[in-house]
């Protein structure tokens, strides 16, 4: 009882905190979502205020007059994170599944070669890769996003964590007795349970594809293949100087899908980001 | 009989590793390698065919010319300023709120919901993000502007981003915004793996919880924080999509230039240099492979651990099967 006393300004304190940090995180897209709703001139009046005002859909007719096109750039993203995410999560658990049950030579230096590449940055390839796309003419397609992500060496380092610690062997055994055949044991027998891990590392291979801007800004030239990060550059530019409201709603639409992915599953995300922590 | 059959299984960790194998190959081994070749030569960009390409004579020229080159001097100090004015802080905050969230020397309510909106900045669009924070400080009317006048009675707007080191600044308190509490709930989840018999010794031996935090809990986060702080470097010299999009042209005097987006200024923003872009690339691949040697000799000890465990287990297997067979 002495102790809470003796602790009640200290722990005052570290609300104030947390309430302060709180107000931070928010604000920004607090002023963001109420901007949208006000129309230009209400912004250049006052630029900060929590009251939603009226200009909404008006605001919504400036920008889509132009050239930003929210759901083009919705379906775009959709079609590069869905697919690059599928071919991740799939070939990481296939890339693990061979590192963790087949003994065979090259088996460990395989895995050393894996965490080695895990660093290399997106600018040491760009250029490189920018030419090869180039000559095989697939600049503003979507392959040259998704197809990559069959090599991802950080996530076939954490399913090969994964399975070490839950894949029981013997299922794998008794699966060969039963007459399955090895790929097929790995597609109904072995995927299912990798089910949490791929769920984890889904979200955050599909967050992290959303998001990206280096590579898709420098292959992607015909706006009709933009992204909504590119979608988002356009706000910067000339076109939309002095449209404020629209400048904010355009910024609204592209955080909105992502705010409701992150309310509905921050429970996994957060428990995803502490286990990378600490296996990483 | 049971011979053949083991090696008839190892043909399937070939088959398996084999999409991965092909895929890095073509799409990042190929294109690497291209681009360490190209930095020797005088290739010129875009159309331009590989066999009218020339090794050049000093072969170094590209990478002295780059090195030399005042812009590029400035992108790389640029980067190590903005990512050091983001990390100080960030990690000071992070080990604070770990050390409250966690529960070993205090009980915080409603932690669950602080953890969920402080590790939201970090899932947003980068470049969402600093479209915002332009918009917020935009000149000459954003609401920083209508604080400074409504609050402080300031009659002239002003222009932020004239003055390099506010420039600097936001580029900094956005990266740490962003990261603050991804770092905290990684440190949480170290504190939280420690033993929590220590802490009940301590408390059994009157210490406070400063003394808890300093000579237990601080001395334990070792390692994690030595990861924490290399990732954060490694990923703070690819800097990109905010310095980008914040400011145009990278402010005045080049003050929010970083590395990345000084090479891909040089590669695709119409000068076509691919030749330089590439010595610069790599110029910052061989900073962050000295980073990354320094990560993988910092956790060797953990690994060595686990790969020794598995080599026991297989001879133990090994040693099965034999018995198996006899």
């Amino acid at each position: 009882m002495k102790k809470t006393q003796e602790f009640r300004p200290f722990m005052i304190f570290v609300y104030i905190v947390c309430a302060f940090l709180t107000v931070l995180s928010l604000l920004p897209f607090i002023i963001m979502v109420v901007n949208s709703t006000r129309s230009t001139n209400e912004i250049q009046q006052h630029a900060l205020s929590l009251i939603p005002s009226t200009y909404l859909l008006n605001n919504l007719k400036i920008l889509t007059g132009k050239s930003f096109d929210p759901i083009r750039g919705f379906i775009n993203s959709m079609i590069v994170s869905t697919g690059s995410t599928l071919c991740s999560v799939y070939f990481s658990s296939l890339t693990a599944y061979a590192l963790v049950v087949y003994k065979w030579k090259l088996r460990d230096s395989f895995f050393t070669f894996i965490m080695a590449v895990m660093m290399i940055p997106g600018q040491v390839v760009i250029i490189g890769f920018y030419q090869f796309m180039w000559q095989i003419h697939l600049t503003n397609s979507f392959l040259p996003l998704i197809i990559p992500a069959i090599a991802a060496p950080s996530m076939v380092f954490f399913m090969r964590q994964f399975m070490l610690s839950s894949l029981p062997l013997d299922i794998v055994n008794s699966a060969r007795i039963d007459g399955s055949r090895e790929f097929q044991t790995f597609n109904s027998i072995v995927l299912p349970i990798m089910k949490p891990a791929m769920a984890t590392q889904g979200i955050f291979a599909f967050v992290n594809s959303w998001n990206k801007l280096f590579e898709p800004s420098i292959l992607l030239t015909q706006q009709d293949k933009y992204t909504m990060p590119i979608m988002v550059s356009l706000l910067k530019g000339d076109i939309y100087k002095t449209e404020y409201g629209s400048i904010y709603l355009g910024l609204t639409l592209t955080v909105l899908p992502l705010f409701i992915v992150y309310f509905a599953l921050s429970k996994y995300i957060i428990a995803g980001v502490a286990l990378g922590g600490v296996k990483g | 009989m049971k011979k053949k059959k083991t090696l008839s299984y190892a043909k399937y960790g070939y088959i398996f590793s084999l999409p991965f194998v092909i895929t890095f190959c073509l799409f990042t081994l190929y294109p690497v390698v291209f681009t360490i070749i190209i930095g020797f030569t005088d290739f010129k960009g875009l159309g331009a065919k590989i066999s009218t390409m020339h090794f050049l004579a000093e072969p170094f020229k590209n990478y002295s010319t780059i090195l030399s080159n005042a812009t590029f001097q400035k992108a790389l100090s640029n980067t190590f300023l903005m990512w050091g004015m983001n990390f100080a802080p960030q990690i000071l905050l992070a080990l604070v709120l770990a050390a409250w969230f966690s529960g070993m020397l205090i009980k915080v309510k409603g932690q669950g919901f602080f953890k969920v909106v402080f590790y939201m900045p970090n899932i947003i669009t980068a470049a969402t993000v600093a479209v915002l924070f332009g918009s917020i400080f935009g000149y000459p009317m954003g609401p920083m502007n209508d604080i400074l006048r409504s609050w402080f009675g300031r009659s002239e707007p002003y222009e932020f981003f004239r003055n390099p080191w506010i420039a600097r600044g936001v580029v900094a308190f956005i990266q740490f915004w962003m990261w603050y509490g991804y770092t905290m709930i990684v440190l949480i989840s170290g504190i939280l793996g420690m033993n929590p018999e220590w802490f009940e010794a301590a408390d059994i031996d009157g210490a406070t919880g400063l003394q808890k935090f300093m000579y237990i809990t601080l001395p334990n986060l070792r390692s994690i924080l030595i990861y924490t702080l290399v990732t954060s470097l490694i990923g703070g010299l690819q800097m990109f999509d905010i310095p980008k999009l914040l400011v145009t042209q990278s402010g005045p005097d080049n003050a929010t230039l970083t590395a990345s987006v000084f090479i891909q200024n040089q590669a695709f923003a119409g000068s076509y240099l691919y030749t330089r872009a590439s010595a610069a690339s790599m110029i910052l691949f061989v900073i962050i492979c000295i980073l990354s040697a320094i990560v993988f000799y910092l956790m060797q000890d953990k690994y060595e651990v686990a790969e020794k465990k598995q080599l026991k287990a297989a001879a133990k297997a090994a040693k099965k099967a034999r018995k198996g067979a006899n």
